[in-house]
């Protein structure tokens, strides 16, 4: 198939550097994605990810590094000639046109006729199940409705790449996580690629094929989000993904150690610096007393919390120290949660317990 | 007293309330709008009045059918021409003064800014005698174009339509500018950057977006300048040399030279009329384009 026949293409970042003042936005970045791939840039403001997706659609202009848009160099390209969908945060859709005009705007500017460009727009709005405002003005439509014209007006002219800069972070969080699984199912079925900049990480783990962790204008990891959840490559990946307590754990003679108990762990650990172990809420477990396989935590109840699908225990372990225990709300079992000061032991499967070290 | 009817007695005390809240709100207005009263309406009022009147002090309309002479009508239509030249080249010349405050760079943008408030800030009439001498026959205007060679002799620069217009548009730029800078300011850049991202280059991203949302500072600018314009008569009457007649000095004459009140007050009642039916129709023009929130 040649290339214009694709649905998508491949995006190849190498050496992409921005500075501003002194302040390094990109520092060095190198990524490829795959042509249909969606891959997500996570990371907290001032992370760099909003620069990099800008860069991608041609609003910033990198100190240096190349941009390739399925093999073809882009980086002196201007956004006009980059030929990308593209959502803004803001959705920015233009206040003096109508829905019908809005969506049809990438259409009008690339010569189609009068009635392709009605068909197309009917089309993107029915995929946004939005046809039915079609003549409506844009200042009458709610953020959902917003976000999803958006969305129709970066998808009609079927791009081969789609540019996502936070679109969903406006909404409330119900319509948001509808959003999430409806833009997951879209993407599966136009196939183009999408980079998606979001700081929500769950957001991030629902919808990505892989997701570029960065900070400090670099990527720290790019892996799928199963593996980022359970493999984390080091304590701030462990710490940004996911609800997590990192303790500190001692190294003797190859031996990993925590509360003076040796750690058994699923894989070798070796040659970490500053090792941390990492515990999620949800891969605890309160046993009665020390047996066989588990690695044990000892410590006190500090606070339950009550979060409606689920209970939240805090975990006084000493010395600073504190974990957290999440477990179902389940009738059956409520009257067995331990009340605030009590000694409790906590047990952790060796395959759950995650050591990590510090940035690399 | 039972709970029934101590809750009663809360209700009727809560309206008490309101009530004197809104007699409260009510009066704190009331001075404005006694002012209005005393300065605006009566003021009107009274001009109105006096347009009934003849010299005699009888009741009549010809101050009316006086300005449908030959004389009248030809003020009203130099009025309107000029008033229109001078938006005209308010907005060409203002347009892209205001664009480019926000668009040039930060310091040259707060230069230019600078200099329009400058201007603003500066007398009218120190204004108007400085273009007299910056336009008069062997002023600074006349010695640039011909040691360009763009003119041989002396051009009439000045005490002619030409002169007008150079000194009102100059007065009259600041009114036009500052309300399109405030409209093109509050115009996201987002918007030109979402054109742009679809495909709309530079100058197609400025037609398709940014103009039709600037329309309505320009409205704004446009209405305000003709407005003042064609009430304008220090510029117009000191440059214009006694050969442009305006409204307003017709006004001046009838009430300086004949005193006659009537006649004078009957133009003023007619201006007042054209400029609101002006500032209704420029209104309604100005909705239709506008749909933004």
């Amino acid at each position: 198939m040649s290339e214009d026949l694709k649905l998508s293409m491949s995006i190849d970042i190498e050496n992409l550097t921005k500075t501003y003042d002194s302040f390094a936005a990109l520092d060095d970045v190198s990524l490829s994605i795959k042509s249909g791939e969606f891959l997500s840039l996570l990371g907290s403001s001032g992370s760099g990810k909003t620069t990099l997706l800008m860069a991608l659609a041609g609003f910033v202009r990198p100190d240096a590094g190349s941009i390739r848009f399925g093999g073809r160099e882009m980086i002196f390209e201007p956004p006009h000639k980059r030929d990308v969908g593209m959502m803004f945060q803001s959705y920015a859709l233009f206040p003096h046109m109508n829905v019908f005009q809005n969506v049809a705007y990438p259409l009008k500017l690339r010569g189609y006729g009068r009635a392709e460009i009605r068909q197309r727009v009917e089309q993107a709005l029915a995929t946004v199940e939005l046809d039915h405002l079609i003549e409506r003005n844009i200042n009458e439509m709610s953020g959902g409705q917003r976000q999803r014209i958006a969305l129709a007006r970066a998808i009609v002219f079927e791009p081969k790449i789609l540019l996502m800069d936070e679109p969903l972070s406006a909404l409330d969080k119900r319509l948001r996580e509808t959003m999430q699984l409806e833009l997951r199912r879209l993407h599966e079925r136009l196939g183009m690629t999408v980079v998606y900049v979001t700081h929500d990480q769950r957001e991030a783990l629902t919808m990505s094929d892989r997701i570029a962790v960065m900070s400090k204008g670099k990527i720290r990891q790019i892996d799928t989000p199963v593996n980022l959840y359970e493999r984390p490559a080091n304590r701030f990946i462990a710490e940004f993904v996911g609800e997590s307590s990192c303790l500190p754990v001692t190294q003797h003679a190859g031996l990993l150690q925590f509360q003076g108990r040796t750690l058994k762990t699923g894989s070798a650990v070796e040659g970490l610096k500053n090792p941390s172990l990492v515990v999620r809420p949800e891969k605890l477990q309160f046993v009665a007393a020390e047996a066989g396989e588990y690695n044990h935590l000892h410590g006190h109840v500090a606070d339950v919390i009550f979060q409606g699908e689920s209970q939240l225990v805090q975990i006084d372990l000493g010395e600073g120290m504190a974990v957290a225990i999440r477990r179902p709300t389940r009738s059956s079992e409520s009257n067995r949660l331990p009340a605030r000061g009590e000694a409790v032991v906590l047990g952790l499967h060796p395959h759950d317990t995650l050591v990590v070290g510090n940035e690399p | 007293m039972s709970v029934v009817e101590l809750h009663a007695l809360n209700a009727r005390e809560l309206q008490r309330a309101e009530r004197r809240h809104r007699w409260y709100l009510f009066g704190s207005g009331l001075p404005a709008l006694l002012l209005v009263l005393l300065t605006f309406v009566l003021p009107i009022g009274w001009l109105f009045w006096l347009s009934l009147f003849d010299a005699n002090g009888q009741l009549t309309i010809e101050n009316y059918t006086r300005l449908l002479e030959p004389i009248y009508v030809l003020t009203f239509v130099q009025t309107f021409k000029i008033s229109i030249i001078v938006t005209i080249a308010c907005v060409l010349i203002g347009y892209p003064y205001a664009y480019f405050m926000i668009k040039g760079a930060r310091w040259l943008a707060n230069l230019a800014m600078g200099l329009l408030l400058v201007s603003l800030w500066t007398s009218l009439l120190v204004r108007t005698y400085a273009w007299l001498i910056i336009l008069q026959r062997r002023g600074i205007a006349n010695d640039l174009l011909m040691s360009l060679g763009l003119t041989d002799a002396p051009l009439a620069l000045v005490h002619n339509l030409t002169g007008t217009v150079i000194g009102m548009v100059h007065i009259m730029l600041p009114f036009m500018i500052l309300p399109l800078y405030a409209a093109m300011k509050s115009i996201d850049p987002i918007y030109n950057q979402a054109a742009a991202a679809f495909g709309a280059s530079p100058s197609r991203a400025f037609r398709d977006v940014f103009l039709p949302l600037s329309l309505p500072g320009l409205a704004a600018g446009a209405t305000l300048v003709f407005v003042i314009t064609l009430g304008f008569y220090v510029t117009p009457a000191l440059l214009g040399g006694g050969k442009v007649q305006m409204i307003s000095m017709r006004i001046e004459s009838d009430v300086s030279m004949y005193a006659n009140w009537g006649a004078a007050s009957s133009l003023g009642v007619v201006l007042l009329l054209t400029t609101l039916l002006m500032l209704f129709i420029v209104k309604k023009g100005a909705g239709l384009g506008r749909r933004s929130e």
